[in-house]
């Protein structure tokens, strides 16, 4: 039987014991017209016996089809003999793989020996013995489990306070879910850079001044060693960091003035929209736009004033993701700046100051708390940033701040080096997970001191 | 001596008076100057977006007069299309409009303004309607890249012949095709049935369609019941501790990560450590789930914040309980509000390719999907795959597939607007 069988099979077996609880429910005080003998409503009941057919069944499906192929694997290599135990591990995981795509029916690489078909065969029986099982004690939990709670319906019964903590129980799992995935990208990040460290230093790492990720698969390979220093990456990160705030932090902050302060209602209108578009077209296609349109602009545009252009220079990447977060710093600077309270504003323009020194001297220092921490939200957002840089930005690593060149960025280096088939261990891959340890230590300290910034000057003026 | 002072400075404030004056209008224009700068980023995008894509969704076909001939398709009598050779039945059909060309190396310049396409479309027919041997049949098949970009001007003619992809007499007999108007413009409609090709001609996006799809079920399934649980938890249930405190915190930061972190979680917990296959929906759904969560978390928790607490009061003054309260009375007037923040985050999830280029969907796949486990790709990751082919003829899909992409986010988002005026209602 097929797991989706199963499951849909328990879907309607939980609809039955609702109606079965709910009609026991009324049956144990005899009748609808004595309801008040009942302590919960009579839905409770029926509530009560679906989740006792459903739960624990579930449960058991959920884990068998995590254990149940680790045990038939471990059980498979127990049956094999002793010489094929000994292998390495890669060689056994091979060997168990050749073995499982026999008994399903997919491509085995080399030949299939007797040990081979005979091991498959294995498989698939215990495969099918499994299955079996599964369906067996499922379907037995879910009898089991309605005719306990059947059982237990009674008028005094507090169905509704049993089912009422099954419902806070599944609130608290699902928001435990979102500190579970920061542990689990904290543990998944640190535990692969660390492995990373064991074979490059970290100081290396952090200081070394040439990027090369090449790692030997032979010992005599050309060129065999890598080197892993990291700050050609940083450098570069920063420097397109620094062409889109250049171009996003004064643009978004005017804008934020403008409509705030001089723009009629009908221009607010439209303009508002308009960079809501701009802050929903996906990165991809800002990625497309800057690769295809405006770095050959760039460079064209270079080359007619004199300067030689790199075809990916930092300052086409650099610009466009500038104009995407445009969006971002005016939303947060137009946040702060209303957060200003209106008796500032008041008095410094009845004071005789025109409404552009109202809000050079009175308006933005009061609100520049609020603005940087937005600022610093900006820069973690475009550290971050991928696509963009991925297709506009080079590949090279060169320890340069000249924009008219190509520089690469952390981002780019980590999809370059988990894109395509390679062998996990080895450093080259490893190390896409320390710089994606510096990116998500990077940005998480620019996020939490931002939000806390932020949060801060909003409510001081409150 | 006061009435000096006023005077001086009456006379002094008139004095600086227009060099005020003009830097207030100074900087008004600067904050206009700076309005305008996503308006015009904006429309250039959209202007060079349509002008390139606009034409991917029609293309060239050439009429071809097929003879499905029995010694190709019925050898022993019988029909037996495994060894029959579509391609040269379209090969030969195609070489009716130019009796005059004979030598080899001719002939395969010819070929090559012949689609690999034709060949399929003449299985398609032949199956579909086996009575068709031995008999003759016009049809319409897509004519390779090349003359499709020619016939659309995307081929500068008179550029030398070694800067254009085909040759004078290659042009001379296109020019020839649309003499005898066996040339046509029709609907593309390849683009939308058909999985990723190496042919720009054959290449659709209906496999990353259908990829992305799979994708958004897993991830609005998983994320918007998690996302609302937790939202309903942390605004109704959850106690003022330092627990409480650390969750908030935490969502806030998490809807701040780079997406590819969230890739590099996919990649180490979901594909190396439970070894859930790689490029399968099923983990990219997985992935963007965990990243809309927070979204979906944070638009939720606004919509059950704006519920009054009247109504809360007046539920708890009937007697229900917490849990009746929340369930029967304030998630269904929040619903909308929630609703909303699910679509915002399909969207952002629609629109997402970073992570998935970690967990394997990049890869080069044909087939269109049709479950969650088999190996996909996505819109997005189909536009950087595209957008990395040298060929004219992908520059213009690439295009087209970002009207498709942006079209279906239009969509979602005007959901979300039509939503929001729905929650936007006075207590």
């Amino acid at each position: 039987m097929q797991t989706t069988t199963l499951i849909l099979l328990l879907g309607a077996m939980t609809f039955i014991a609702f109606y079965l609880g709910r009609s026991r429910s009324l049956a144990t005080v005899g009748g609808a017209a004595k309801l008040a003998k009942l302590h919960s409503l009579p839905g409770y009941y029926g509530y009560y016996a679906a989740i006792w057919v459903l739960l624990p069944s579930l449960a058991l499906v959920l884990l068998w089809t995590i254990v149940e192929p680790r045990v038939i694997v471990a059980l498979i290599i127990k049956s094999l003999p002793q010489a094929e135990q000994d292998l390495s591990a890669g060689e056994l995981n091979l060997l168990v793989n050749n073995i499982r795509n026999l008994a399903t029916g997919d491509v085995v690489s080399g030949d299939i020996s007797v040990l081979l078909r005979e091991a498959s065969v294995r498989f698939q029986e215990l495969t099918a013995t499994s299955r079996q099982l599964l369906v067996t004690l499922t379907l037995g939990f879910a009898v089991f489990g309605g005719a306990y709670a059947y059982r237990r319906i009674a008028p005094g019964f507090r169905a509704r306070n049993r089912v009422e903590q099954v419902v806070s129980a599944f609130l608290i799992a699902a928001s435990s879910i979102a500190i579970l995935t920061t542990i689990g990208i904290v543990l998944s990040v640190l535990f692969e850079a660390i492995r990373f460290f064991r074979e490059v230093p970290v100081t290396e790492f952090l200081f070394g001044l040439t990027w090369s990720p090449q790692t030997a698969i032979r010992a005599d390979q050309v060129g065999s060693s890598g080197s892993f220093g990291a700050v050609p990456l940083f450098t570069g990160t920063l420097l397109i960091t620094a062409i889109a705030m250049f171009v996003a932090v004064p643009v978004g902050l005017m804008t934020a003035i403008y409509l705030a302060e001089y723009s009629t209602p009908r221009i607010r209108a439209i303009t508002k929209p308009i960079l809501e578009i701009l802050a929903g077209i996906p990165t991809v296609v800002y990625g497309f736009f800057a690769a295809l349109t405006v770095a050959p602009f760039v460079r064209r545009a270079g080359e007619a004033i004199g300067f030689d252009v790199a075809s990916e220079s930092a300052l086409a990447a650099g610009l466009v993701m500038g104009i995407m977060i445009i969006p971002l710093v005016s939303s947060l600077s137009d946040d702060a700046i209303n957060a200003v309270p209106r008796a500032m504003r008041d008095g410094a323009l009845a004071l005789g100051s025109t409404r552009s020194e109202t809000m050079l001297r009175v308006l933005l220092p009061a609100a520049l708390p609020g603005i940087v921490g937005g600022v610093l939200l900006a820069v973690s957002r475009a550290i971050g940033e991928t696509m963009i840089v991925v297709m506009a930005a080079g590949l090279a690593a060169n320890l340069t701040i000249n924009p008219l060149e190509a520089v690469t960025t952390v981002t780019v280096q980590i999809v370059t080096l988990l894109v395509g088939d390679q062998e996990f261990d080895s450093a080259k891959t490893l190390a896409a997970f320390a710089l994606g340890l510096v990116l998500f230590v990077v940005t998480l300290g620019l996020n939490v001191i931002g939000l806390k910034v932020v949060r801060r000057y909003r409510e001081a003026y409150d | 001596m006061a009435h000096v002072d006023a005077e001086r400075t009456k006379r002094l404030v008139e004095a600086s008076l227009g060099a005020r004056h003009r830097r207030e209008r100074l900087f008004q224009v600067a904050g206009f100057l700076a309005t305008t700068v996503g308006v015009v980023f904006l429309a250039i995008f959209f202007w060079t977006l349509i002008a390139q894509g606009y034409s991917a969704f029609v293309q060239t076909f050439v009429k071809l007069d097929v003879e499905f001939s029995e010694s190709e398709l019925a050898p022993a009598g019988t029909l037996d299309l495994q060894y029959a050779n579509f391609d040269a039945l379209a090969r030969s059909a195609f070489r009716e409009y130019f009796p005059d060309v004979t030598g080899r190396s001719d002939r395969r310049e010819l070929n090559k303004l012949l689609s690999v396409g034709p060949s399929y479309a003449i299985r398609d027919a032949i199956e579909q309607n086996p009575d068709l041997v031995g008999t003759t049949v016009s049809m319409w098949v897509p004519a390779a890249a090349i003359v499709d970009m020619l016939v659309k001007e995307n081929i500068d003619r008179n550029l030398p012949e070694s800067q254009r992809p085909l040759t004078d007499q290659q042009i001379a007999w296109v020019d020839r095709l649309i003499e005898r108007d066996a040339l046509d413009t029709r609907f593309n409609t390849a683009l939308f049935s058909n999985g990723d090709s190496r042919e720009p001609e054959l290449a659709g996006i209906r496999g990353a369609l259908m990829g992305s799809f799979y994708m958004l079920l897993i991830t609005i399934a998983l994320a918007f019941p998690i996302g609302a649980a937790a939202a309903v938890y942390l605004e109704e249930f959850a106690p003022k501790n330092r627990w409480s405190d650390l969750i908030e915190v935490n969502i806030n930061n998490l809807a701040a990560v780079p997406s590819i972190v969230f890739g590099l979680l996919g990649l180490a917990v979901f594909i190396n450590w439970m070894a859930i296959p790689r490029s399968a929906p099923l983990v990219g759904g997985l992935v963007l789930s965990l990243l809309t969560l927070p979204v979906i978390i944070i638009a939720s928790r606004a919509a059950i914040k704006a519920v009054p607490p009247s109504i809360r009061e007046a539920a708890f003054g009937l007697g229900a309980s917490r849990v009746q309260v929340v369930f029967h009375h304030v998630i269904p007037l929040a619903l909308p509000g929630m609703l909303n923040g699910a679509i915002i985050g399909m969207s952002r999830a629609l629109g997402e390719s970073a992570p998935l280029l970690m967990i394997g969907v990049v890869a080069f796949i044909v087939d269109v999907p049709s479950g969650f486990s088999d190996p996909a790709t996505a819109l997005p990751v189909q536009i950087y795959l595209w957008a990395d082919s040298p060929e004219r003829a992908f520059a213009e899909r690439t295009s087209a597939a970002i009207i498709v992409l942006l079209g279906f986010l239009l969509l979602m988002n005007l959901a979300a607007i039509i939503m929001r005026k729905r929650v936007e209602r006075q207590w």
